[in-house]
C-alpha cells in the first residue's frame, strides 16, 4: 500500500536523519545513521530489529518525543526539525497516535475517560461531541462492557485496546505502535494486532508497528529492519 | 462489539450510537479534572497532607483569635480609662542667658521651673482644629486639678476633672461604669468613686463640700458612684462639670487638657506628632503613656507572627514533599500525556492546581477545626463570676486571610514540584 496524502504529501519523511547521544562528549554516541524513510497514507509497516538497535529511537524521533542531531524530519507536509515545543506538542497532539509496550493509561480514570483525555486537553472538542467519539472507539475496541471501569480493573489485553482508543481519539494521520504486543498472550496479541490492521484499512491510518514477532511482521504490507542504526527495507 | 478478546473483528469501526454518561463536567478545564482525579487517586496521601494543612491552619486560626482577642481585651481595659491622645499645655523650660560676647552662660546651674497649673492657649480654636481632623472622633477640654472633700470630721484629697459630659463620655465611657445613682451632672453635681464613697460613708444624692486648689469652695451633690476596676482610682477620682471645675482650680474659661478619641488606636502616636506640628500643645499618645504596655503587645504580634511563619513553611514543606513523590509515581502518565500533546504549560498547571486544591482543602478543615477549637477554649475559660474572660477576635476576615493564605501557600509550594513535572523529558518519563 502507498497511497500519499490528500495532496500527495508522504505522512512521514525522513532524510538522512541521524541521532547522537552525550553530542560534544568524548562518549558521543552516534544511534541512527543516515536514515531516509518514507511512508504514505494506509502504509501498514512492521519495524524489526535486535534490542539496542535503535527502534523505539527511531521511533520517538518520528513520534516527535525526541529531537534528531541531524537530518529532517515532516510530518504530513511539515517540517519540524525547526519547531519549538509547543508547536511539537501540538502537532503531536492532532497527527500522531502513540501506543506503547506498556498501555501507560492513566490509572485515575476509566476506560472512556481515558479515551476522551487527548480530547479533552486539546479543548476543541465539546462535551457530547468528546463522549460521543470516545465511546465509539470503545465499542471498536470491544470494550463498552466495561468502559466506566477504572483500567486499573481491566485485563492487560483490554488496557491495550483502550490504550488503541486512545491513540486514535484526535483521528491522527500516523500511528505509532512500540511493541503493543510485547505483554500480551498470544489471544490479546492478535486481537489488539487486528484492532490495528483494521483501523488501518478502514480509516486509512498510517501504522508504525515496532515488533520482535516475526508472524506479527509477516502479516503487516512492508517491514523495515532496523539493525546497527541503519534501516534495511524489505517487502 | 467489534472486537473482543481472542477473536477477529468482524464489524466495521465506525461509530457507535451508545450514549455514553457524562464521564467529566465539560466546565472544568482540562487541569481541573486531572489534578483532582490525581488527589483522589492518592486519597490517602492527600487525606494525610490535608490533615497536616488542617493541623496547621487551626494552630494559625486558634492562637491569631486568641491573641488577637487578648491584645483587644487588653487594649481595650487599658483605654477604657484614659483618653487616646491628651493635649496639654507645653511645660515650661528655664533658658539659660548667655553673654554672647563671650560665649559663656551666667548662671552654672539651672533650677528646673515649677510647672505652674495653666490652661491651652486658645484651647476652644484647638479644639475645632483638631476635631476637624477626619483621624479623629471626639475632641473633649477638661480641667483637672486637686481638691478637697470634707464631710463632718473627715476629709479626703482627690482629684477632680471637669468636663463636658457629652464629649467626654465618648472619650471615657463613664456611664458604664456608673454602679449607682446616674451620670449627671450639672452645675452643683459630683460623681465619686465606690472606695471615696465607702471612706466617707455617703451615697447618691448627699451632699459634700469641696474645696479646690484655688481656694473656692462649693457644696456638690453625689449623683452617681462609678467603679473604674482600680481601688487606687475609685478612692480618689472625682467627675464635675466643666464650669465647677475651673471655679475650684481658680482657671476660669481655661482648660488644662484635651482628650482626645481617633479611629485607629494604633495611629494615635502619628496623630499626636501631626496634632503638634499644627499647635502649640504637648500631644502625648496612650502608646506613649503606656510604653511598656505597647512593647509588650508588640511583642506579643511579633512572636504570634513567628508562629504562623513557621506553621505556613512546614504545611508548604508537606504540600511540596507530597507532590515531589506524586511527580515521580506519575513520571510515566506525565510522559504519556506529553505524547498525546498535552502542553509543558497544562502539566505545569495541573500540579499547580494540586498544591492549590491541598492548601484550600487543609484550610477550610483547618479553619472549622480552630472555630471548635475556640468554641471550647470559651466554654472551658470563664472568670469566678461566670463570664468570658476575654471576647476571642472570631471575625470573617481571619477566615478569609487563613484561607487565601493557606491557598497562596499551597501554590508556592507547588512550584518546584510543577515545574519538574512539566520539564520531564517524554521519552524518559515513558521509559521510567
Amino acid at each position: 500500500m502507498a497511497e500519499t496524502t490528500a495532496n500527495g504529501t508522504p505522512v512521514v519523511e525522513l532524510r538522512n536523519m541521524r541521532k547522537s547521544y552525550d553530542v560534544g562528549r568524548p562518549n558521543e554516541t552516534e544511534v541512527l545513521h543516515g536514515i531516509d524513510l518514507v511512508l504514505h497514507r494506509g502504509d501498514f509497516c512492521a519495524v524489526m530489529g535486535p534490542s539496542g538497535s535503535g527502534k523505539s529511537t527511531l521511533l520517538n524521533l518520528i513520534g516527535l518525543l525526541d529531537h534528531p542531531t541531524s537530518g529532517s524530519i515532516a510530518i504530513s507536509g511539515q517540517e519540524t526539525t525547526t519547531l519549538d515545543d509547543a508547536a511539537l506538542t501540538r502537532l503531536r497532539g492532532h497527527s500522531i497516535g502513540f501506543v506503547f509496550q506498556y498501555h501507560h493509561l492513566l490509572t485515575a480514570f476509566t476506560a472512556l475517560e481515558n479515551v476522551m483525555m487527548p480530547m479533552l486537553g486539546d479543548q476543541e472538542f465539546a462535551n457530547a461531541a468528546m463522549t460521543e467519539r470516545a465511546a465509539a472507539l470503545i465499542d471498536t475496541v470491544g470494550l463498552t462492557p466495561w468502559r466506566d471501569r477504572l483500567v486499573g480493573q481491566l485485563s492487560g489485553g483490554q488496557e491495550q485496546r483502550v490504550a488503541v482508543a486512545r491513540a486514535l481519539a484526535m483521528k491522527p494521520a500516523l500511528l505509532l505502535a512500540d511493541e503493543p504486543t510485547g505483554n500480551l498472550d498470544t489471544t490479546s496479541a492478535d486481537a489488539v494486532f487486528t484492532l490495528l490492521r483494521k483501523v488501518n484499512a478502514e480509516e486509512g491510518t498510517t501504522v508504525l508497528f515496532v515488533t520482535h514477532n516475526p508472524l506479527l511482521a509477516a502479516r503487516c504490507d512492508r517491514t523495515i529492519d532496523v539493525v546497527d542504526g541503519r534501516t534495511v527495507s524489505r517487502a | 462489539m467489534a472486537v473482543s478478546s481472542g477473536a477477529a473483528p468482524a464489524e466495521p469501526v465506525h461509530v457507535a450510537t451508545t450514549v455514553a454518561p457524562q464521564p467529566f463536567a465539560r466546565w472544568l478545564p482540562f487541569e481541573w479534572i486531572v489534578a483532582i482525579r490525581f488527589l483522589r487517586e492518592g486519597r490517602v496521601q492527600t487525606a494525610f497532607i490535608i490533615g497536616g494543612v488542617a493541623l496547621g491552619v487551626a494552630v494559625i486560626v486558634f492562637m491569631s483569635a486568641l491573641i488577637t482577642g487578648l491584645q483587644s481585651s487588653l487594649i481595650q481595659r487599658v483605654l477604657t480609662g484614659i483618653p487616646h491622645i491628651q493635649l496639654t499645655p507645653r511645660k515650661d523650660i528655664v533658658r539659660a542667658l548667655r553673654d554672647t560676647a563671650a560665649g559663656m552662660r551666667e548662671g552654672a546651674v539651672m533650677q528646673a521651673p515649677l510647672q505652674r497649673l495653666k490652661g491651652i492657649d486658645q484651647w476652644q480654636s484647638v479644639v475645632a482644629q483638631v476635631g476637624a481632623m477626619p483621624e479623629v472622633v471626639v475632641a473633649s477640654p477638661a480641667v483637672a486639678g486637686s481638691a478637697v472633700v470634707i464631710r463632718g470630721d473627715v476629709s479626703r484629697v482627690i482629684g477632680l476633672t471637669g468636663m463636658i459630659p457629652d464629649l467626654y463620655y465618648r472619650v471615657v465611657a463613664l456611664p458604664d461604669k456608673i454602679v449607682k445613682g446616674v451620670s449627671r451632672l450639672d452645675g452643683t453635681d459630683i460623681m465619686i468613686g465606690t472606695e471615696l464613697a465607702a471612706d466617707l460613708g455617703i451615697g447618691v444624692g448627699d451632699k459634700l463640700n469641696v474645696t479646690g486648689t484655688g481656694g473656692a469652695t462649693t457644696t456638690l451633690t453625689v449623683t452617681g458612684i462609678f467603679d473604674l476596676g482600680n481601688k487606687y482610682v475609685n478612692q480618689r477620682s472625682t467627675f464635675v462639670a466643666l464650669r465647677t471645675a475651673q471655679t475650684l482650680v481658680a482657671l476660669p474659661g481655661g482648660v488644662t487638657s484635651i482628650d482626645i478619641t481617633v479611629h485607629d488606636v494604633y495611629a494615635a502616636d502619628v496623630i499626636a506628632q501631626r496634632i503638634m506640628s499644627s499647635a502649640d500643645v504637648q500631644a502625648d499618645s496612650w502608646i506613649t503613656t503606656n510604653a511598656q504596655f505597647f512593647t509588650a503587645i508588640t511583642a506579643q504580634t511579633i512572636s504570634m507572627n513567628a508562629i504562623r511563619f513557621f506553621v505556613g513553611l512546614s504545611v508548604a514543606f508537606g504540600i511540596a514533599s507530597v507532590l515531589v513523590v506524586s511527580v515521580v509515581q506519575k513520571s510515566r502518565e506525565i510522559g504519556i500525556l506529553r505524547a498525546m500533546g498535552i502542553s509543558r504549560g497544562q502539566v505545569l498547571r495541573v500540579f499547580l492546581l494540586q498544591g492549590v486544591v491541598l492548601g484550600l482543602g487543609g484550610a477550610l478543615a483547618g479553619s472549622l477545626l480552630g472555630f471548635v477549637g475556640l468554641t471550647a477554649w470559651m466554654q472551658l475559660t470563664r472568670a469566678a463570676d461566670g463570664s468570658s474572660l476575654f471576647t476571642l477576635e472570631l471575625s470573617a476576615g481571619l477566615f478569609a486571610w487563613t484561607l487565601g493564605l493557606a491557598t497562596l501557600t499551597g501554590l508556592v509550594a507547588a512550584v518546584v514540584p510543577a515545574l519538574r513535572a512539566a520539564r520531564l523529558d517524554p521519552v524518559v518519563a515513558i521509559n521510567g
